[in-house]
């Protein structure tokens, strides 16, 4: 009896929330804290080109985006993953029909040392790199020096990546160094010529050199073939096919001079 | 006349009242901010507790906040804390307390007066700035000269935290060393002292509690610090076995997880409970720097 008085009230909320919604000219958008850059940007410049649309933006990780997007509280889910089965019977459960967009992908790359004479890495062998395994160079081919593993800080999107599709459930050893940017970690490995590390594509440059993973270059082209491995899409989710304020803004996340433009500014791989 | 006389007293005693009732609500406004700060560091650190024990939290080797299932051991943080500020202050106490010493009694009033606000400008550089300095300039400079895998690691992390506690002990105890009594120093030199047994026996006694509040502060500021630990420290959640490892001191570890930390999680709430274990660490240090100011409280003359 309680439970139905809240969910009625909720109900009600929502509704309101809708209505007013589809009036004010707002979007809401929330989840993966990944995402959350390129959206930021995106909406920056949407909103200088439409002022009279106001965006507001939340993180909170992908499944809360997605559960928001279920119970109605939000426009558009950011996530940094694929929606679930759990989580589509659920939308499905209460009439919802979460349609995916892709907006950017994101490409991880190992980098080393410009003197570092490695130059290909398998997904194995950078396995046990990070599980503090391999203790020298000399053992994948390289000069006879200590390897000195850098990661990011555990709450990062890009370690999140590296540890789904690298380390597949194990644990980076306590002895990683630790960096709490992409810069950083450029920065350390170019001061370093034991180092590897990991950075977003978008933050590569001549300082620091990129390997190859099971022998394929990580790069715009290899990512959106999906040949290259440690790479992932992050999408927007909406609530059936947009309309309105929604559409106009997710048209404008993936063309290819607008929102595209700034998912580069954000270090991450555009879709074109 | 004696009515207009009582008019004026009452005046001023009210004026008086107004003003005194004025000052306490600033105190009272500072005392209450602190007082909420506390609070919610306290409310916002307690609920890890319902995940994990004290005991695992404070004696747990393994810090994996964000895996599944985690593990919220922060003691390789406190080890590192521990062991950064203890080597800093190996460097920065003599350097600090020596270089006072020199200034206030050694040095001529020329030297003095441009010395001082040079080493006092030390303490003006941002931390960023020497973390920079520690990461670009000494990391490959100390990994070069002694052939180790990283500059970035505890040595160049209290080296520069050192830089950064010599000011404020060098400062302050200069200033408890040139204000102890000219007779003091004018007596002892009368019995036939020599200038170094005056500066042995008779200025450091009793300068010492000023010393010591100057070093404590010092202290304070190293365990404190999360710039240059997050630049230099190197990281790595070890508990450190040698000088040249790479550590993740508490601060550090705050500064780089809490941007990203789900709001009101787990992984949150470690965080602000690690805050809270810093924030008894520095607790302890004031109320050691506050213990040996009055045990050491010097009377007559030389009270400073």
């Amino acid at each position: 009896m309680k439970f139905k008085g809240f969910s009625v009230v909720t109900f009600a909320v929502a509704l309101c929330l809708i209505a007013s919604l589809a009036y004010a000219g707002n979007i809401v958008i929330k989840g993966s804290t990944t995402v959350l850059p390129i959206a930021q940007k995106v909406a920056e410049a949407y909103m200088k080109q439409h002022p009279d649309v106001k965006i507001s933006i939340s993180g909170g990780g992908s499944g809360n985006g997605i559960k928001a997007l279920i119970d109605g509280s939000t426009d558009i889910a950011d996530s940094s993953r694929f929606i679930k089965n759990k989580e589509i019977k659920l939308a499905v459960e209460r009439g919802k029909y979460p349609v995916p967009f892709a907006v950017a992908y994101d490409c991880i790359v190992p980098v080393v040392h410009p003197s570092n004479s490695v130059t290909n890495i398998t997904m194995a062998q950078l396995k046990d790199l990070y599980m503090g395994k391999t203790k020298n160079w000399k053992e994948l081919g390289g000069p006879d020096r200590t390897v000195v593993v850098i990661s990011r800080d555990t709450s990062s999107g890009t370690y999140e990546v590296w540890s789904k599709k690298v380390m597949k459930k194990e644990r980076v050893f306590p002895g990683a160094l630790l960096q709490a940017s992409n810069g950083a970690i450029v920065q350390a490995v170019a001061n370093n010529k034991n180092a590897v590390g990991y950075i977003g594509l978008g933050y590569m440059n001549d300082n620091v050199k990129p390997l190859m993973v099971n022998r394929i270059k990580g790069s715009l082209e290899t990512t959106l073939n999906g040949s290259y491995p440690i790479s992932r899409p992050l999408y927007m989710f909406t609530s059936g096919w947009p309309k309105g304020d929604t559409l106009k803004f997710i048209n404008f996340v993936v063309h290819p001079q607008k929102g595209q433009k700034y998912v580069r500014d954000a270090g991450f791989v555009p879709l074109y | 006349m004696g009515k207009e006389g009582g008019k004026t007293v009452n005046i001023r005693q009210r004026r008086e009242k107004a003003i005194r009732i004025a000052f306490f609500g600033v105190a009272l406004a500072s005392i209450t901010t602190l007082g909420l700060i506390v609070l919610f560091l306290f409310m916002e650190g307690i609920p890890i507790f319902k995940e994990v024990s004290v005991h695992d939290f404070l004696f747990g080797k393994y810090w994996y906040p964000t895996d599944d299932p985690p593990d919220f051991g922060i003691f390789p943080l406190i080890a590192a804390s521990i062991s950064v500020t203890a080597v800093a202050s190996i460097i920065s106490i003599p350097l600090g307390v020596l270089t006072a010493l020199y200034l206030a009694e050694a040095a001529s009033y020329r030297v003095r007066e441009w010395v001082k606000p040079i080493v006092e400008l030390l303490a003006a550089i941002p931390s960023v700035v020497i973390g920079f300095f520690g990461m670009v300039v000494f990391a490959p400079f100390l990994q070069e000269i002694l052939d180790i895998p990283t500059g970035l690691n505890l040595f160049n992390a209290s080296l520069m935290l050192a830089f950064m506690s010599i000011p404020t002990i060098c400062s302050i105890s200069e200033d408890a060393i040139f204000s102890v009594p000219i007779e003091l120093k004018e007596a002892s030199l009368a019995l036939g002292a020599t200038h170094w047994e005056t500066i042995w026996r008779v200025i450091i006694p009793a300068s010492i509690s000023g010393i010591s509040t100057a070093i404590i502060l010092g202290m304070s500021r190293a365990i404190g610090e999360t710039m240059v630990v997050l630049m230099v420290a190197g990281g790595a959640t070890l508990i450190p076995a040698s000088l040249f490892d790479p550590v993740r001191p508490m601060p550090a570890s705050i500064a780089a997880e809490m941007a990203e930390a789900p709001f009101r999680g787990d992984h949150y709430y470690a965080l602000f409970a690690t805050g809270i274990v810093l924030f008894a660490f520095t607790l302890l240090f004031n109320l050691l720097a506050d213990h040996i100011a009055h045990k050491y409280r010097q009377v007559g003359a030389a009270t400073l």
